[in-house]
């Protein structure tokens, strides 16, 4: 069954039907469409949780139970979901629970590496448009294949860092020195193998943290895993079928494809478990110049957000592999129902007065909020004309005449700009200069062109709006 | 193992686990050594049952369930869909034996699975990349402009060297001097622009207008005459433009046009049926949705592809083309050309990167074909293609040991 076509009514059949509003809402038919529509959860209904209700929650939860399950790595604040997803396409209603970002330390490297790769990963931050991106997680390999090394390490980190981790060796005991110090903190452990299987589910079930599931290219094998470590008692699962980032790429992209295709659309709840991809895999062997790898590593990372990874693990730490990257999981996982165009019309940023300048832009979302975003961070006071271009940006716009000197002026009429204005100038984009003069003669104004992006307008404002001639 | 015992036992293992996890939710109940059956859950969930919901959590006994000594199989079927719709095949191009001066023409399309589904079927035809070239150079990031600066002077010279030191499969020559509101350069002028770098490569061509959708109509006019033969592809229609004209022009002269349309699957099949009632054939149709940087709409513009391939495939008969990507539209993302603080690194990495990245995301939603500008973005995206549609095989020993490598 799709999980995007449950009816409200399904969902309200089994609620208390009390109507008691316990949960904020009116009624229990607004709850309920609203849980099928994912924006709230069962907990929030106090009722429900009675006993009595029991039988009722439970198939509630079965009928909401998302294909792929969500999974907790990490305790506490920073702890992270992944997994959860209701659906293979975004477009079919959205994705919830943006690719994890692991990135590697090791139990040899230098203490001051460690230090700041560690640090790295806690201080990665960028502001898109009023979000703030960042880096989840460190993946701890051992590469010594020491246990006590490894144990060391881990307590090196744990010692400096709160972030969820990532414990990484194919040594049953390896693994548990690392649990014995931050196993309460729900770690994930990588990985269960045909060989280790059986010792990692013990220590996955004894320090109750989730365990990787790895079969490089052998989803037969990796199924087999999962089932008997289900059967074993595991519950929590994180499926590696392999990342191969040259010969077998391909292969890859297909295994991530359809084991997501077979959770979703045939239910198979052996591979309804969230998925870990390792761009990481570029390095193994390389030895040219380190921006070749971390370029590969970034492509290789950006398919894998695209194509279900739930978390990855990389050895770039770099801006320029992480922004992209941190940016594009942003994009994948904003709601798709979200409009391309906003509202056109006159907004006022901070305290402006007649005075103040006056300027426009288009009513593409992203060139909006881009521009609204950087007025506000800069604190410019001013009047912001927001001009239906039919949902194209400024350079489109104006490449296809949506965006005209006529279009301007009926903006300027139609949202009475004269009312709360008191000047005639008006500031255009830069990528909006060659209609300056039509601008002027149409709308009478004087036209002073403004920079070619929005990150220059607290300069432009300050260097030119009080310089200019008052018209 | 005799199949009804299998069915009987994942019947338990599964009803364990949603048990013990409806468990952890409502952690009030307290088992014991309890061996669970159906039978037994009906009983314990009868209502009656009054548990007090402050009790600490349930402590699952795991330990008492029987668990496997070794490894249980089970069968991975490949996930196989049936698919109605077929992209069509179009050629871009001519040779001398068809009526055109190319070297070798392009096709692209052809597909009846989603992009690169391997385990349903192979890509019939390899997306191909087009450089982007203009007849007056806008002004450019530096790291676009860096590769061809001493050739942005030159269209003929832009094209050879995209072609000759970049691997351009195609160029995709913008007529932007043609605009009105910027140099206003005539049809007869842009045609001679056109048969000039027609002379200096031997790929085929498409033809970017100025999207002025006046003057782009008697500027593709003037150049289909002279382009006979040679399978251009014009870029582009929409439905600003006189869409009639513009399809009759295009199938009196044999040539391929790119519809255009923002961002709007119901728009993209409005221009197509225009195009259909005029008669022009489907294989003469590219279609473009519209690309929006990474950061900057990218979201949208792979979601409408994604959707727009997936329904042509389940039969849509009017979205049945190859789609196309204005990929350069990449650098319009700040974050691609703009000085920021030294963590971000140089913005000579940033800017193809984020071309790359771009293009990358919306090859997995089936574009086909890719107009580009940056070499490094063109070289690895050919690259990727390389490993999409030839699937050369994985060893799983090469990563076997991922964990210990030493990096």
């Amino acid at each position: 069954m799709s999980r995007t076509s449950i009816s409200p009514i399904d969902a309200y059949k089994l609620l208390p039907r009390t109507n008691c509003k316990e949960c904020g809402e009116d009624n229990c038919m607004a709850f309920a469409t609203k849980l099928v529509n994912r924006e709230v959860t069962l907990d929030q209904c106090p009722p429900l949780l009675q006993e009595k209700n029991r039988d009722a929650h439970n198939k509630l939860w079965e009928l909401l139970k998302p294909p792929v399950k969500e999974v907790t790595i990490g305790s506490g604040e920073k702890a992270k979901k992944i997994g959860g997803k209701l659906v293979m396409y975004r477009h079919e209603f959205t994705y919830v629970n943006p690719t994890v970002i692991a990135v590697d330390v090791t139990d040899e490297m230098d203490e001051s590496v460690f230090r700041e790769r560690v640090k790295g990963v806690e201080g990665f931050s960028y502001t898109y448009i009023g979000q703030e991106l960042s880096l989840d997680m460190v993946a701890i390999r051992s590469t010594s294949n020491d246990p006590q090394q490894f144990g060391s390490t881990v307590k090196r980190f744990a010692e400096i860092s709160t972030l969820p981790a990532v414990l990484c060796s194919f040594n049953p005991e390896i693994i548990e020195n690392g649990l014995m110090v931050i196993g309460k903190n729900r770690p994930l452990i990588y990985a269960a193998t045909k060989d280790n299987w059986k010792e990692m589910a013990d220590l996955a079930i004894m320090y109750h943290c989730p365990l990787a599931v790895f079969a490089p290219n052998d989803l037969q094998l990796l199924k087999s895993l999962t089932r008997t470590l289900l059967e074993y008692g595991v519950e929590d699962l994180v499926l590696d079928p392999g990342t191969f980032p040259r010969e077998g790429y391909a292969d890859t992209l297909n295994a991530f494809t359809m084991i997501r295709r077979l959770a979703c659309r045939d239910d198979d709840e052996l591979l309804g478990f969230p998925l870990l991809g390792v761009p990481l895999t570029v390095w193994i062997g390389y030895e040219g110049q380190p921006e070749i790898a971390t370029w590969h590593e970034t492509w290789l990372a950006s398919t894998l957000i695209v194509r279900y990874a739930d978390i990855l693990v990389m050895h770039s730490l770099d801006g320029w592999s992480q922004l992209p990257l941190t940016i594009l999981r942003e994009n994948i996982y904003t709601d798709p129902r979200k409009p391309v165009a906003v509202e056109p019309g006159l907004r006022a940023f901070g305290n402006p007065n007649e005075a103040s300048p006056l300027m426009f832009t288009s009513n593409f979302a992203l060139t909006y909020y881009t521009v609204a975003s950087d007025i506000e961070s800069d604190k410019v006071d001013c009047y912001l004309l927001v001009i239906d271009t039919e949902g194209l940006s400024v350079e489109s716009a104006v490449a296809g005449r949506k965006l005209t000197a006529d279009k301007v002026a009926e903006a300027l009429k139609q949202y009475n700009v004269q009312e709360k204005v008191g000047h005639k100038r008006l500031i255009i984009p830069g990528r909006a200069a060659r209609l300056s003069g039509e601008i002027e003669e149409v709308t009478g104004f004087e036209v002073m062109v403004g920079p070619m992006d929005s990150s220059g307008i607290a300069k432009y404002v300050s260097e030119k709006w009080s310089t200019q001639p008052t018209a | 193992m005799a199949m009804g015992e299998e069915k009987k036992d994942d019947l338990k293992v599964r009803f364990n686990r949603n048990l013990i996890e409806l468990l952890s939710k409502l952690s009030e109940i307290e088992f014991e050594d309890v061996e669970l059956s159906i039978g037994d859950l009906e009983i314990s969930l009868q209502p009656s049952i009054s548990v007090p919901m402050t009790a600490p959590p349930a402590k699952i006994p795991v330990q008492e369930r029987i668990k496997p000594t070794k490894l249980l199989e089970a069968e991975f079927k490949v996930p196989v869909m049936e698919y109605r719709g077929q992209i069509v095949e179009v050629q871009i191009g001519a040779t001398k034996g068809e009526g055109g001066t190319r070297g070798r023409p392009v096709i692209i399309g052809g597909e009846k699975t989603p992009p690169y589904y391997l385990f349903e079927g192979l890509t019939p035809h390899k997306p191909v990349i087009a450089l982007d070239i203009f007849d007056v150079a806008p002004p450019l990031a530096r790291a676009m402009r860096e590769p061809f600066k001493d050739v942005l002077e030159d269209p003929a010279a832009w094209a050879k060297k995209a072609v000759d030191d970049y691997g351009a499969e195609m160029i995709n020559i913008h007529l932007t001097s043609t605009d009105p509101l910027i140099k206003d350069t005539s049809p007869r002028e842009a045609a001679n622009t056109v048969e000039r770098v027609l002379q200096a490569v031997d790929v085929p061509f498409s033809i970017g207008g100025c999207g002025d959708p006046e003057k782009d109509l008697k500027v593709f006019t003037k150049v289909a005459e002279v382009g006979e033969g040679e399978r251009l592809l014009f870029n582009s229609v929409t439905l600003d433009m006189d869409v009639k004209k513009t399809a009759e022009l295009v199938k009196k002269h044999n040539h391929v046009v790119l519809a255009f349309t923002s961002m709007d699957m119901a728009h993209a099949r409005e221009l197509n049926r225009k195009l259909y009632d005029v008669g022009l054939p489907k294989d003469q149709i590219v279609i473009d949705t519209t690309t929006a940087a990474l950061g900057y709409g990218l979201d949208y513009a792979f979601s409408i592809m994604e959707r727009t391939r997936l329904s042509a495939l389940m039969g849509d008969p009017e979205l049945q083309h190859p789609m196309s990507s204005g990929t350069t539209n990449a650098w319009a993302a700040r974050e691609a050309w703009m000085k920021m603080a030294p963590e971000w690194g140089p913005r000579e990495l940033r800017g193809p990167i984020w071309e790359t990245v771009t293009a990358v995301t919306l090859l997995l939603a089936g574009v086909d074909y890719f107009m580009m500008m940056h070499p490094a973005a063109v070289k690895t995206v050919k690259d990727v293609i390389e490993e999409l549609v030839g699937g050369n095989k994985a060893s799983p020993e090469k990563i076997a040991d991922w964990v210990s490598v030493k990096i």
